[in-house]
């Protein structure tokens, strides 16, 4: 990747192996630190490993990185440790979520199963990417491959819980998407001036509470409120 | 503590710094100046270290002043500037006194200037960094009545300039294979590399668009590609075909496929090449790459040998009252420079 990165891929396409793959190697990697590395970062099915003096030691971190990929079967990797369960107040459809009926209809069901579905399962923080403090989260079943809308909507609001191809994304920042619009909630993923920047770390699970508009506008209005009223618990 | 006092500024003006590393696998992108090269220009004019924060102007400047003398450098794209009403050299370093408007209008080639300040600008490090992250919600533009901290000054040299190449007026980028390079037919990579681009001025600092080819260069199975990593300088080609370079604030992750990347020392140029300049690209080997990175690194590392007193004539020496030239005319109040 570019002059100072090597990509390390466990698959070309998003399943849960290669995913816990991707994780448990570049935890093994943070264990390691070498001094040639500057910085790892898993995404879904890979781990970019960027390099301190870019280009001079890609040939040797190379063959270490294949060295250490046949050391062991990373797809059996069990999930990362101190894992979190996080339960968090979500409005699920309208005025705030104006996606759900689109997405309902997308997976053929009504709203109400949708909905119900929606707070029953619990979803992995899959990784964190794309914007600061953000997870991709799933594996939704099967029913919820629904594709990206085919134009983009302008803008979601931070909070905003979007869904497509059987993952939702929390959004940490406001921003524009493809995916739609399923439910709303005053979480906050991404917090810069506090000591936890970061709340959310890949493995995580996350279970969406069904509440209504008025609770998550109360949450949304609390100048404290950066957890929206979420409470999290430890799994494993 | 000395202070900088913003009177106006353009929608792009921002506190930009080297960016923050550390924090990919959090989702946060380095970001940073999008002229890299500025900031260790900056850094050199001033005899200070480049991890000091400077001014970034897309565009367009800003006016303002400064609480107590300070130094200034101004590197990047040259801008019409003024201190009070006398025309400032540009890639050069100056004094600012307290009271002296500092005017600095649009690009006169380029897009991107710098402003830098003996000490650094100190607003609060956050997160390691003190650079201003649009996408990441990290600081603001610069606003009317801003007031940021300079922090203190270790060195002294003024009226000190710094030859530099033409990167403003567009060119040749240079590429290298990326990860997805080998899923583009050879046919499109040929009508990519013979293809004549020019930045749409949308742009900003998470991508540039290129526009100006008929045809796209998407693949039909662009969209099924999955998230992976990316890294300022990659080339995605996104739905609708239009090639993007990705800059300091890109995402961290992304699933359009990538044609290519720019080489890192060619970025500088990507992001000072006006909207009605032309682009064009060479590709080179991994190897190549190597070398022609080397090359810039080298080049960058040899800048302060190529420092040298601003050559003056009494008509064009901004801060000629510095020099007492009739002793007694002047408190040294009246004028900065």
């Amino acid at each position: 990747m570019g002059l100072d990165a090597l990509l390390v891929s466990f698959a070309n396409r998003f399943t849960e192996a290669p995913n816990r793959a991707a994780l448990a190697f570049r935890a093994e990697l943070e264990c390691l630190n070498w001094a040639e590395v500057a910085e790892t970062a898993p995404t879904l099915v890979s781990v970019v490993v960027r390099l301190v003096a870019g280009a001079q030691s890609s040939a040797d971190v190379s063959d270490r990185l294949r060295a250490l990929l046949q050391s062991r079967d990373w797809y059996d990797a069990p999930l990362p440790d101190g894992r979190r369960h996080w339960r968090i107040p979500t409005v699920f459809g309208g005025s705030l979520a104006p996606g759900l009926d689109s997405a309902a209809q997308a997976a053929g069901v009504d709203t109400a199963t949708a909905i119900t579905e929606w707070s029953q399962v619990r979803v992995r923080v899959l990784t964190i990417g794309f914007a600061p403090g953000q997870p991709y989260l799933g594996v939704l079943p099967p029913r919820w491959d629904i594709p990206r809308q085919t134009s983009l909507t302008p803008r979601v609001p931070q909070g905003a819980l979007v869904q497509a191809v059987r993952q939702f994304v929390l959004f940490s920042r406001p921003s524009p998407t493809g995916w739609r619009h399923v439910g709303q909630t005053a979480f906050r993923s991404f917090r810069p001036g506090a000591t936890v920047a970061f709340p959310l770390r890949p493995g995580d699970e996350i279970s969406f509470v069904p509440t209504d508009r008025d609770h998550i506008e109360r949450l949304l209005a609390d100048p404290d409120g950066s957890d929206g009223g979420a409470e999290a618990e430890q799994v494993g | 503590m000395r202070h900088l006092v913003v009177h106006r500024a353009g929608p792009g003006a921002t506190v930009q710094d080297l960016g923050r590393t550390g924090h990919l696998a959090q989702g946060l992108s380095r970001g940073g100046a999008l002229d890299r090269l500025a900031i260790h220009e900056g850094a050199v004019l001033l005899g200070q270290s480049p991890q000091l924060a400077a001014v970034e102007m897309i565009g367009a400047g800003i006016q303002c002043e400064v609480t107590e003398p300070v130094r200034i450098a101004l590197t990047g794209a040259p801008m019409e500037v003024h201190a009070g009403d006398r025309t400032l050299a540009w890639q050069a370093s100056h004094l600012l006194l307290p009271g002296v408007r500092l005017t600095i209008g649009r690009p006169l080639a380029g897009r991107v200037g710098y402003l830098h300040f003996g000490g650094g600008i100190e607003v609060p490090l956050v997160l390691g960094g003190r650079a201003t992250h649009l996408t990441a919600g990290l600081g603001a533009a610069l606003a009317p009545g801003d007031v940021l901290p300079i922090g203190t000054d270790t060195g002294g040299r003024i009226g000190l300039g710094l030859a530099v190449a033409d990167r403003f007026s567009g060119g040749i980028l240079r590429l290298m294979p990326s990860i997805q390079t080998a899923l583009f037919p050879a046919e499109l990579r040929a009508r990519f590399k013979a293809g004549t681009f020019r930045p749409d001025p949308r742009s900003n600092r998470m991508a540039l668009r290129l526009m100006g080819e008929r045809e796209g260069f998407g693949l039909s199975e662009g969209l099924s590609i999955v998230s992976e990593g990316i890294a300022p300088g990659d080339v995605q080609i996104t739905g609708d075909g239009v090639p993007v370079i990705l800059l300091a604030e890109c995402q961290t992750t992304g699933g359009y496929p990538r044609i290519a990347s720019v080489l890192p020392a060619d970025l500088p140029k990507a992001v000072q090449t006006p909207a009605k300049a032309k682009l064009t690209f060479s590709f080179l080997s991994w190897k190549e790459a190597c070398t022609a990175q080397e090359a810039a690194d080298k080049a960058q590392a040899a800048l302060p040998r190529r420092i040298k007193p601003l050559i003056r004539s009494p008509e064009t020496i901004a801060d000629l009252l510095r020099y007492r030239l009739v002793d007694g005319a002047v408190t040294g109040q009246e004028d900065e420079i």
